[in-house]
């Protein structure tokens, strides 16, 4: 085994306890770890994945018929802003994270993270955050109701609940700012000898990537809900018209957040979708350079065309027109990232185990999810499309497919390296045909009811729009249910699934599998690797 | 090594199972009769106007665009997923990852295709944003929960809010005990009216939140943004009536904040201007709703708890609910509420200015009487049964002061 050499002798033994020291309480709250604070961060996630599909479920049931059957008008607008809130912040954020914690030091070669102590501060500082967003359901006046995009003045009504969700972002953010400094620190300074910057797998560029978006863009989206806290209780009027401020100002700053937001949702997933779909074509991925630069173009575009949140607040002309092309030209780099892949499959040997079944989900789905935003990009289209369904089911085809099944694949894909075992494969079939089927019940029609102009945040609408209303209602439900086998299919892998080898999937070459065995030791490359001069595929 | 291989000669049958089955599902769902209404409406309405034809014009051509670039991106990938397939026996050509021409031609080429789309939504960028040489102006005021439309040339202006009573609507422990009308939620009291084939300018702000005037067969979706008059504006092609709703979320009633805009002929317009002066030229500086309203005369208890009933429901019941009980603690109770028993003045200050911070707008838009009335009926109902009789006049001295 080729990790044994990078024991040092000392520490033999690890792998049968995989720690020594505090038991197990003990080391949830102190471990540094890598591996134990990306799995934290993955548990956590998937928890409140759950959460945020409880509410989207209370939204659809309220859903299911014209008139109010199930909830109140206001909580409605609380269960659809912490919807929001919980799956950005709560679910595809932290679980990005926690792929980025398992996997950037065993890709890279490097024992563990650059600050681990910050990284074990990052991860905790998410539970009272959760703590102070969920416990704004409980007090006087409510969660806050003014959507996740905390619009002025309508934010500025409610009560102590939207105070504990502005704080509760501040903590999320100052969280998601530590782990980005711990990944720019670990890729650019921990990388094993020879693994030069344009040698790192394709996951490790989109972090690094993505990490410099996040540090950009959360102080912002920082300084903005403080002023918002500061209109609310300190007097003062950045965002009200009456004392010389302008509601505007929010949607331009909230945006300029906003927009890199959405690329931080889903970088990390191209960079999943670049690792399984070579190996199970069996090649190396098609244009690895072109990859790298198409990403950082995407992110650098993501800071120039927030105004396609805003084409109905009154900008001028030049205004719109500058964002619309600005825009649309997103859609070139990411196109380049869908020719590549696609020309990775061509000439392969492909297979189709379950994260293979979920990349091909992935790129038809975000496909779709890419050209209704190219119809939202837009502006005349946009106008009338502005605030509907449409716009729901659009950023709902980007972001479960596309973010939610990249993690999910991604999972399937590294369970036998974290855990040693592999998971049911007709298991993770069932999960992934239930899953596309019922997405696509349930997002579909939402594009009807959009064009056919049904406002979206309402809990109530007229009765042209319920046909559709109930399908997609229909379709939630299972498609909510159907995440319950995931949860199954992860457990019981652990629990009891068959043994995995080191290189479980045979095209896989990233050094987590051609290094380590599986599972993973507790501490790995203690030695860094030394790869000057070894040959890697597709390089 | 072994279970990969293995797995490779179970997937291909069970994943076209899959398929097949839930194929059917989804055939069996989409046609079983859980729906009763009937009204699988695909696109965007008819369109109304030259602006809105565009709209509609050029979400087609992008559509188009899309589909057909979808269909020969995802061909290719499936005919690479059944032709290079492990299991049939395909090699991978693994020095086939590099083309430098290859990446530059896909970069090229979406290129060009997104100037087709570009150049004509420009056209149209350019023509929705001239709102010069307008016939009529109008000006829209959104405010929580509805419109209020000033026509600022001929001195008059109404509000315009929901009409669908809320027994219709029902509410989580109460089933609605009347039938859903055809027009449920997309009726109002007073629809804006204007002429066909005139310039109509919209001057749209607000006076709480931000809300948004959108009437999809206009080709019309602008914000309202309290402290800030943007402008659009839209001409008919054609009589007839169009619906559209608030679309930017605007608290609890952001559902139930529809727009009705009857577009009438030139002869019919002319008659409803004159009408419509005559209900509410005159009143137009008191900011009341109703004609005919005499802040002078003294009401007798019983008729202005009748009037406060009907006011009640319509202003105040969606939040305080029918039974007085609220919806604590957002919306307070007022059976045995400390305002509505306490000073008149108290009550009366709240209601004309609402209360900060809270969801309480100001209803200095009801008439005097009607104040007077919601507020006698709140004083002599459910647990309330002071036997103040409140004023018009009261009000109207309040409203001075």
């Amino acid at each position: 085994m080729a990790s044994a050499t990078t024991h040092d002798p000392s520490h033999a033994g690890h792998n049968a306890h995989d720690h020594h020291g505090p038991g197990p309480w003990t080391r949830i709250f102190t471990t540094t770890n890598h591996k134990d604070i990306g799995s934290m961060y993955l548990w956590f996630s998937l928890v409140m994945f759950f959460v945020g599909g409880a509410m989207a479920l209370l939204i659809r049931a309220e859903l299911f018929q014209p008139g109010l059957q199930v909830v109140q008008p206001e909580f409605f607008n609380s269960l659809t802003t912490v919807h929001a809130l919980v799956m950005i912040f709560g679910a595809v954020m932290p679980a990005f994270v926690g792929f980025a914690n398992w996997l950037i030091p065993m890709q890279i070669g490097t024992a563990d993270m650059a600050f681990p102590r910050l990284n074990n501060w990052s991860f905790w500082l998410l539970i009272p955050a959760t703590i102070l967003l969920m416990a704004s359901f409980f007090v006087p006046g409510g969660a806050a109701a003014s959507g996740w995009t905390l619009y002025p003045p309508l934010v500025t009504q409610g009560g102590i609940g939207v105070d504990m969700t502005i704080l509760a972002i501040h903590i999320l953010g100052a969280s998601s700012i530590m782990g980005s400094i711990n990944i720019i620190t670990t890729i650019l300074n921990l990388r094993a000898p020879g693994m030069t910057l344009m040698r790192m797998p394709m996951f490790v560029w989109t972090w690094l990537i993505t990490a410099y978006l996040i540090i950009a863009v959360m102080p912002v989206l920082a300084g903005c809900i403080t002023m918002l806290l500061t209109d609310r209780h300190f007097g003062t009027a950045f965002f009200n018209a009456a004392g010389g401020g302008d509601p505007t100002m929010f949607m331009h700053i909230f945006w300029f957040f906003g927009h890199p937001e959405v690329y931080i949702l889903i970088l990390p997933a191209f960079g999943i979708m670049s690792q399984i779909i070579p190996t199970f074509a069996r090649k190396p991925l098609f244009g690895y350079a072109s990859m790298v630069y198409a990403t950082a173009s995407i992110a650098i575009l993501s800071f120039i065309v927030w105004g396609h949140h805003m084409f109905t607040v009154g900008m001028p002309a030049a205004g719109q027109l500058f964002f619309m092309y600005a825009t649309m030209l997103i859609a070139v780099p990411t196109g380049v990232k869908i020719f590549n892949w696609m020309a990775t499959m061509w000439r392969g040997s492909m297979t189709f185990e379950t994260p293979m079944l979920f990349a091909i989900g992935f790129l038809c789905m975000f496909t779709l999810g890419g050209f209704s935003g190219l119809v939202l990009a837009i502006v005349p289209v946009d106008i009338t499309l502005h605030n509907t369904y449409y716009v729901v089911a659009h950023f709902h085809y980007v972001l479960f497919p596309g973010a939610i099944w990249a993690l999910m694949a991604g999972v399937y894909f590294w369970l036998p390296k974290w855990t040693g075992r592999m998971y049911n494969e007709t298991l993770g079939k069932w999960h992934f045909w239930l899953s596309a089927i019922s997405f696509n019940v349930t997002f579909f029609p939402q594009h009807f009811l959009g064009l056919a102009g049904m406002p979206r945040r309402i809990p109530d609408y007229a009765l042209q729009f319920a046909d559709w209303n109930q399908i997609s209602t229909i379709g939630a439900f299972v498609l909510g249910f159907s995440q319950l086998l995931f949860v199954y299919a992860v457990v019981s892998c652990i629990r009891s699934g068959k043994k995995a080898e080191q290189k479980q999937w045979e095209s896989a070459d990233s050094l987590e599998w051609t290094h380590l065995p599986s599972p993973v030791p507790y501490h790995t490359f203690e030695t860094p690797p030394d790869l000057r001069g070894v040959k890697m595929a597709g390089h | 090594m072994s279970m990969n291989t293995m797995n490779i000669r179970n997937v291909a049958p069970i994943g076209s199972r899959f398929l097949l089955v839930m194929l059917a599902v989804l055939v069996a769902l989409m046609l079983s009769p859980i729906t009763v209404f009937a009204a699988y409406d695909v696109n965007i309405p008819p369109p109304a106007t030259s602006i809105a034809t565009q709209i509609y014009g050029l979400h087609m051509y992008i559509l188009y665009f899309c589909a057909v670039i979808f269909v020969a991106v995802f061909a290719v990938m499936f005919y690479s997923i059944f032709k290079f397939r492990k299991s049939k026996g395909a090699k991978a050509d693994v020095n086939f990852h590099e083309s430098t021409l290859i990446e530059i031609i896909w970069t090229i080429i979406p290129f060009f295709i997104l100037l087709f789309m570009a150049i004509p939504a420009t056209k149209t960028v350019l023509d929705m944003k001239d709102t010069t040489n307008p016939d009529i102006t109008i000006k829209v005021t959104g405010f929580q929960w509805g419109w209020r439309y000033d026509y600022a040339a001929d001195d008059f202006g109404f509000y315009s809010s929901l009409s669908t009573p809320w027994s219709q609507i029902g509410q989580p422990d109460e089933k609605a005990s009347e039938a859903k009308g055809n027009n449920y939620l997309l009726e109002v009291d007073h629809p804006l009216v204007v002429p066909v084939g005139k310039r109509i300018r919209l001057l749209i702000t607000s006076n709480d939140v931000i809300h948004g005037w959108y009437v999809p067969q206009l080709g019309i979706n602008q914000y309202g943004i309290p402290g800030f008059i943007k402008d659009t504006w839209f001409k008919a092609d054609r009589v007839g009536t169009f619906k559209g709703q608030c679309s930017q979320i605007c608290g609890k009633l952001h559902g139930y904040m529809p727009i009705t805009v009857i577009v009438k002929s030139e002869s019919d317009y002319a008659a409803w201007l004159v009408e419509s002066k005559a209900k509410w030229g005159a009143k137009k500086h008191a900011a009341v709703a109703d004609a005919g309203d005499d802040y002078t005369k003294a009401y007798t208890l019983a008729e202005l708890k009748t009037v406060g009933e009907k006011v009640y429901a319509t202003n105040c019941a969606a939040c305080h609910q029918a039974n007085g009980k609220g919806l604590p603690p957002a919306f307070p109770a007022l059976s045995g509420s400390k305002v509505v028993l306490g000073s008149v003045d108290g009550q009366i200050d709240i209601l004309l200015n609402g209360k900060a911070n809270t969801a309480m707008t100001s209803f200095a838009r009801l008439s005097d009487t009607e104040i007077a009335a919601v507020m006698t009926y709140t004083k002599n109902s459910w647990d309330n049964s002071t036997g103040k009789v409140v004023q018009p006049a009261d009000i109207k001295a309040k409203r001075k002061s």
